[in-house]
Order: structure tokens, then C-alpha cells, then sequence
């Protein structure tokens, strides 16, 4: 266990090594920042002078060099285009990025639990089929297509739901939070509902087939010989079953939310990480583009690790087979 | 080598329907023709099949079926622009049937020159990977040892992580451009195909017809290529078809936030993030054909890859 442990953290570490190297070199290889952010109209001193401010007449190794030893005591440069730290500029956006995620993760539950529970009971009925129908369209449909007929239909034609930015937001233990604002829910709701689309539609398959698989087991002929009622059979034995591997699935699934949120944050204009780093990559604000690329690393390294340890704790095999081979 | 008069007369009804006592109807079958027959048992799928052939004659077409080059600067006219659909041109001599946009584009044209990039970039990211990933899935089974460790232990890491993050580092770090794109794409797919050619292998590897080839003393290469291969096929064809439309709904994606095709290339994701400026005032046209464009393109051949994973599924043949 421990020699599994041991291994599986320095797998992680030489991870974040190589991304760092890569998306260093990588940003910093491409284009040339000194045009972007300094004025042609500036003298050759000025010039010289915000170039040697922004440490970019180093070689790159020496940048390299500075930017790892910023990056392990959490300072990865200064933003070119805010002249503010990239990490504070990341953080401040981090709680807008996490409420929508959370959101739409609740909501694609909250949907996809029962859809996919009725689905599987009425499998050959029309219902089970129409559901099912659904499902592939919410695997197929272009998140950021349905993203602007929402705007379409929701905002420009029934005005419903504004189409951008947060709205009002209320400080919650110290986070501003939009969705415990009238103003702030009703912003929520369209891209909340837009990042859901897709996981929804895998929390139905997910559901539906576990369900299947479930309704053929014995424990569940032994609780109907029993005489036991069908709402309780489903709602208590099958449910109970088919939750553990549906959770798991969607816990990993939050990583991609955050990673998708970049879309969906790009049409609703919601001022997260993933707006800061389309908009970034646009004006060639490298420091922040670093520093969003190491932290989403870093976070999904991390929820990888826990992942991988819990597994093996629960599941035994797992790091047998990993030792063996 | 039963069954000679199958050949005359062919089986009315699909393997699937058929059960377990046909092995032998099966195997003098050809495997095309066993899978012709397992695949038009789904009239859904069929249809599919058939709209998607369309779209590629379409797109392969578009020079000679579009009613302009949209992308020929010297036929636009900017008079022209933002057209509502069915609008004639200043000139009289031409309608936009689906409108125009800023720059007096006729959107049809676009979305079928559009379409033809979709499928070029999709189809050949698809093939790229699945060519380094094959090799790489057939070499860490036969190998096995340390390159098996290292390169699943690489795949593995990498499909820890969602397709639209690894892209966009690699866009962020490149820029945009078709052949950056495309390389983005194949790092997004590769791990797939190493990881499902690796398995099957594995389960192959194991069978008698593998322990013939090798007591013939016929080389690794040979046995990988002409044996081992060609049993690897069918899942590699599902994985192949879901891929696709993976790639070029990220593809579009990419393009949308600026990350993918440069502007001058033509592109669904291009168009729609251009019309997206015109949605709030009510000039719909611009955004939403394109989207229809790419959502039939997609769902299309998603419920082709689907179908496909039930007839080419050998654990759903057995029941």
C-alpha cells in the first residue's frame, strides 16, 4: 500500500513537472509580448526599461527558473494586462467558476436521476425511447450552439433570463455568491442549465443502464417475492444500488465541468476562470495564461490522486495489477 | 464446411436474431456482408447512414453544388449584407436562401465549405491518431514489459484529463492554424485508440489462431499485421465513428472561442461565433443554419457509431 501510495504522488509530481516545462516553453516561445504591451510610440529607453521590468530579456531558462520558484510559493507572475498578481486575478474568479459548476453538477442529478430511473422502467415504452432520444442529443448537441439558441429563445424572444454576467451577487461567509440573490438566480439559470446539458445526458445513460442491470438481480425477485411494494423496490433497493457507481462518475465529472465552464462562461460573459483565460489567451497575457493552465493542472492532478487512492483502498485489485505491471 | 447452399440463399434474418446455433451459417458468410445485414436491421440507423452520405457528397461537391465561393473575396458584396433568408441580392441576379452575413457571405455556401472543413479536420485528426495509436496499442500488448507500462501509464494520465483542457493548452501554446488544430486534435485522441487496440490485442494474444501463427515461426511483424490486426478492427471502427464526432464538435468549439481555424479558413464554429454578435438583434440566420448544419452532421453519425457498437459488439452477438 504504501510503495502504491509513494508511487502514485511521485507520478502526480513528475506530472506537474512536465506541464510546467510545457506550457512555460510553450507560452513562452510564441509571439513576441514586447509589441503587445509596450507602445511603438515609447523611446528605446522606456522600451528597454518595461522590458527589463517584465523580465523579459532574460534567457528563457532564467525565466524558467524564476517562474518554478514563484510557482511553489504560489506566485506566478504579474498579470501583463491587469499589472495585478495572475494567482489573486485566478482566485477572485474561482468562486464565480465553482458556482456555476456546482449548479450545473446538482442540477444534471437533480434531472438525470429520475429521467433515467423512468427510462429504464418503461424501457420499450414510448417514454423509455423519447428519453433515451434526448440523451444522444444532449451527447451530440454543441454546447456553445445550444448556448446561444438559449440566449435566443430564453433572453432576445420570451425575455425570461438575462444573457450575461452575474447579476447581483451577496457576500456568503466572505464569497460573493449570485445565487442566493433573486437578481443573481435568474442570471444563473441559463448558464447553469447550458454547462448541465451534457452531463445530464450521461447521468441518464449511466442511470438507465444501472438500473437494467440492477432489475435483474436477485436481491431484487427476493424483495418482490417478499411482497415488498414497487415504489420501495426501486426507490430504496435499485436506487441505493446504482448510486455508488453513478456518484463516482459524476464526481470525476467535475473536473470537466470546470474545464467546460470555459465555453459556457465565453457565451453568458460570466465572469470566471474561463473567460480570464479566453480573454487572456486573446491579448497574449502570458503570466495568466500560465498560471490558469498550472492551477486547473494542479486541481485536476490532485482530484486524480484522491481518486486513485480512494479506489484502492475500496478496491484492492487496483493496486495489485498497478504493482504487477 | 457446412452450409454450402447459403450462399444462394442468404439468411433472411440478421446474425443477432439468429442465436448461438448459427456459427457455422456465420462463418461462411463474408464478415461484410454478415454486417450488412446486421446493420440495416435498424431503419434509425439506416436513415442516418443515408443523411450522412449526403452531407459528404455535399461537402465533397461544394465548388461545383454552392451558389458562390464565399470565401472568393471578389464575388461578395458588401450591399449584400446581412440578408434575411430568401432575400434577393442588390443586383436581383441571386437569392440567399438562408440570408447572408456581414460581408454579404451566402450562408449556404459557407455552411456546405464549412462542413467540408468539419469532416476534412475530423476525419483526418481521426486517422492520424488512430495511426499512432494502433501502433502504440499493438506494441505495448505484444511488447508488454516496461513499454507497456509507459504507455499506458502516459495514456492513462492524459485521458485523466477532459479533451477541451488538453486542447486548449495546446492551442494556447501554439495559436491558431488548421494543421495546430489538427495536432491538438490527435493528442486529444490517440490515448483512445492505444488503450482500446491494446485490450483487444491483449484478449487476441490469448487465442488459439495467435499460437498457430507463432508455432509457424512467422515473424512479430507479420503476426502483428496480417493475424492480430484485422481481429482488431471492429471495436476500433465504434471508437473510430464516436471520434469523429468528437472531434469535430470540439473542432467547432475550439474555432468558436477563437482558438481553432483562423478566420480565413471556412468554419462552422467561425460562423456561428460571427452571427453570435447578431442574435440579440433578432438576425438569427447567421448562428442558427450553421448550428443546424453541425448538429444533423453530429447526431448523425453519432447514431451511426451507435448502432454500429450493437452490431459490431461481438458480446451482444453471443446472447
Amino acid at each position: 500500500m504504501l510503495r502504491f501510495v509513494i508511487g502514485r504522488i511521485w507520478q502526480s509530481l513528475v506530472v506537474l513537472f512536465v506541464m510546467s516545462l510545457l506550457v512555460f516553453v510553450g507560452i513562452y516561445a510564441v509571439g513576441n509580448p514586447i509589441d503587445i504591451f509596450i507602445s511603438p510610440e515609447t523611446t528605446q529607453a522606456e522600451r528597454a526599461a518595461a522590458i527589463a521590468a517584465l523580465g523579459l530579456d532574460q534567457p528563457l531558462w532564467t525565466q524558467y527558473g524564476r517562474f518554478l520558484r514563484g510557482a511553489l510559493s504560489g506566485d506566478l507572475g504579474r498579470s501583463f494586462a491587469y499589472s495585478t498578481p495572475a494567482t489573486t486575478l485566478i482566485l477572485e474568479r474561482l468562486p464565480a467558476t465553482l458556482e456555476l459548476a456546482v449548479s450545473a453538477l446538482v442540477l444534471s442529478v437533480a434531472i438525470g436521476i429520475p429521467l433515467g430511473l423512468w427510462a429504464a422502467l418503461k424501457k420499450d415504452h414510448w417514454v423509455g425511447r423519447s428519453i433515451m432520444g434526448m440523451s444522444i442529443l444532449g451527447f451530440s448537441l454543441p454546447t456553445f450552439w445550444v448556448g446561444l439558441m438559449f440566449i435566443m429563445l430564453f433572453s432576445v424572444t420570451l425575455g425570461w433570463f438575462p444573457s450575461s454576467g452575474r447579476g447581483e451577487t451577496a457576500l456568503v461567509l466572505g464569497v460573493p455568491l449570485s445565487i442566493v440573490t433573486a437578481d443573481g438566480l435568474r442570471h444563473l439559470v441559463l448558464p447553469a442549465s447550458n454547462l448541465a446539458l451534457f452531463n445530464t445526458a450521461l447521468v441518464i445513460r449511466l442511470t438507465r443502464s444501472g438500473t437494467l442491470e440492477a432489475l435483474l438481480q436477485e436481491y431484487v425477485k427476493f424483495a418482490r417475492a417478499k411482497g415488498l411494494p414497487r415504489s420501495r423496490i426501486i426507490g430504496v433497493h435499485v436506487l441505493k444500488n446504482i448510486l455508488i457507481p453513478v456518484l463516482t462518475v459524476i464526481a470525476l465529472q467535475f473536473g470537466a465541468l470546470i474545464a467546460f465552464a470555459i465555453v459556457t462562461e465565453t457565451i453568458y460573459a460570466w465572469p470566471g476562470m474561463g473567460k480570464l483565460i479566453i480573454d487572456s489567451i486573446r491579448v497574449l497575457d502570458r503570466p495568466v495564461v500560465v498560471a490558469y493552465l498550472m492551477l486547473t493542472v494542479t486541481i485536476f492532478v490532485l482530484i486524480n490522486l484522491v481518486v486513485d487512492l480512494a479506489y484502492s483502498v475500496l478496491d484492492p485489485r487496483v493496486r495489485l495489477s498497478d504493482l504487477k505491471g | 464446411m457446412a452450409g454450402h447452399s447459403d450462399v444462394s440463399d442468404p439468411p433472411r434474418t440478421t446474425p443477432l436474431e439468429r442465436g448461438e446455433g448459427s456459427a457455422d451459417f456465420a462463418r461462411i458468410e463474408t464478415p461484410l456482408k454478415r454486417f450488412v445485414l446486421a446493420y440495416r436491421s435498424d431503419g434509425v440507423a439506416v436513415g442516418a447512414l443515408a443523411v450522412l452520405c449526403v452531407i459528404v457528397v455535399a461537402a465533397v461537391l461544394c465548388p461545383w453544388i454552392a451558389p458562390q465561393n464565399p470565401y472568393d473575396l471578389s464575388v461578395l458584396d458588401v450591399m449584400d449584407s446581412r440578408l434575411a433568408p430568401g432575400e434577393r441580392s442588390g443586383d436581383g441576379r441571386f437569392t440567399f436562401w438562408l440570408g447572408s452575413d456581414e460581408q454579404g457571405r451566402d450562408i449556404l455556401s459557407a455552411i456546405l465549405y464549412g462542413v467540408r472543413t468539419s469532416l476534412a479536420v475530423g476525419i483526418g485528426s481521426t486517422l492520424l491518431a488512430l495511426a499512432i495509436g494502433l501502433t502504440l496499442g499493438l506494441t505495448a500488448a505484444y511488447a508488454g514489459g516496461r513499454a507497456q507500462v509507459l504507455i499506458m501509464r502516459v495514456a492513462d494520465i492524459q485521458l485523466s484529463f477532459p479533451p477541451i483542457l488538453i486542447a486548449l493548452i495546446l492551442l494556447a501554446l501554439t495559436g491558431p492554424g488548421v494543421g495546430k488544430i489538427i495536432v491538438a486534435l490527435v493528442a486529444v485522441q490517440w490515448a483512445y485508440y492505444a488503450r482500446t487496440a491494446r485490450s483487444t490485442a491483449l484478449v487476441e494474444l490469448g487465442k488459439e489462431y495467435i499460437e498457430a501463427a507463432r508455432g509457424l515461426r512467422l515473424s512479430a511483424l507479420r503476426i502483428t499485421f496480417r493475424h492480430l490486426l484485422p481481429n482488431c478492427v471492429p471495436p476500433l471502427t465504434i471508437v473510430c465513428a464516436m471520434q469523429v464526432a468528437a472531434a469535430i464538435s470540439l473542432e467547432a468549439t475550439l474555432s468558436f472561442l477563437g482558438l481553432g481555424l483562423p478566420p480565413t479558413e471556412p468554419s462552422l464554429g467561425l460562423l456561428i461565433s460571427n452571427g453570435s454578435q447578431y442574435l440579440m438583434s433578432g438576425k438569427y440566420w447567421i448562428s442558427v443554419f450553421p448550428g443546424v448544419a453541425l448538429l444533423v452532421l453530429i447526431v448523425s453519425i453519432n447514431l451511426v457509431a451507435d448502432h454500429l457498437r450493437d452490431v459490431l459488439n461481438p458480446r451482444l452477438q453471443v446472447h
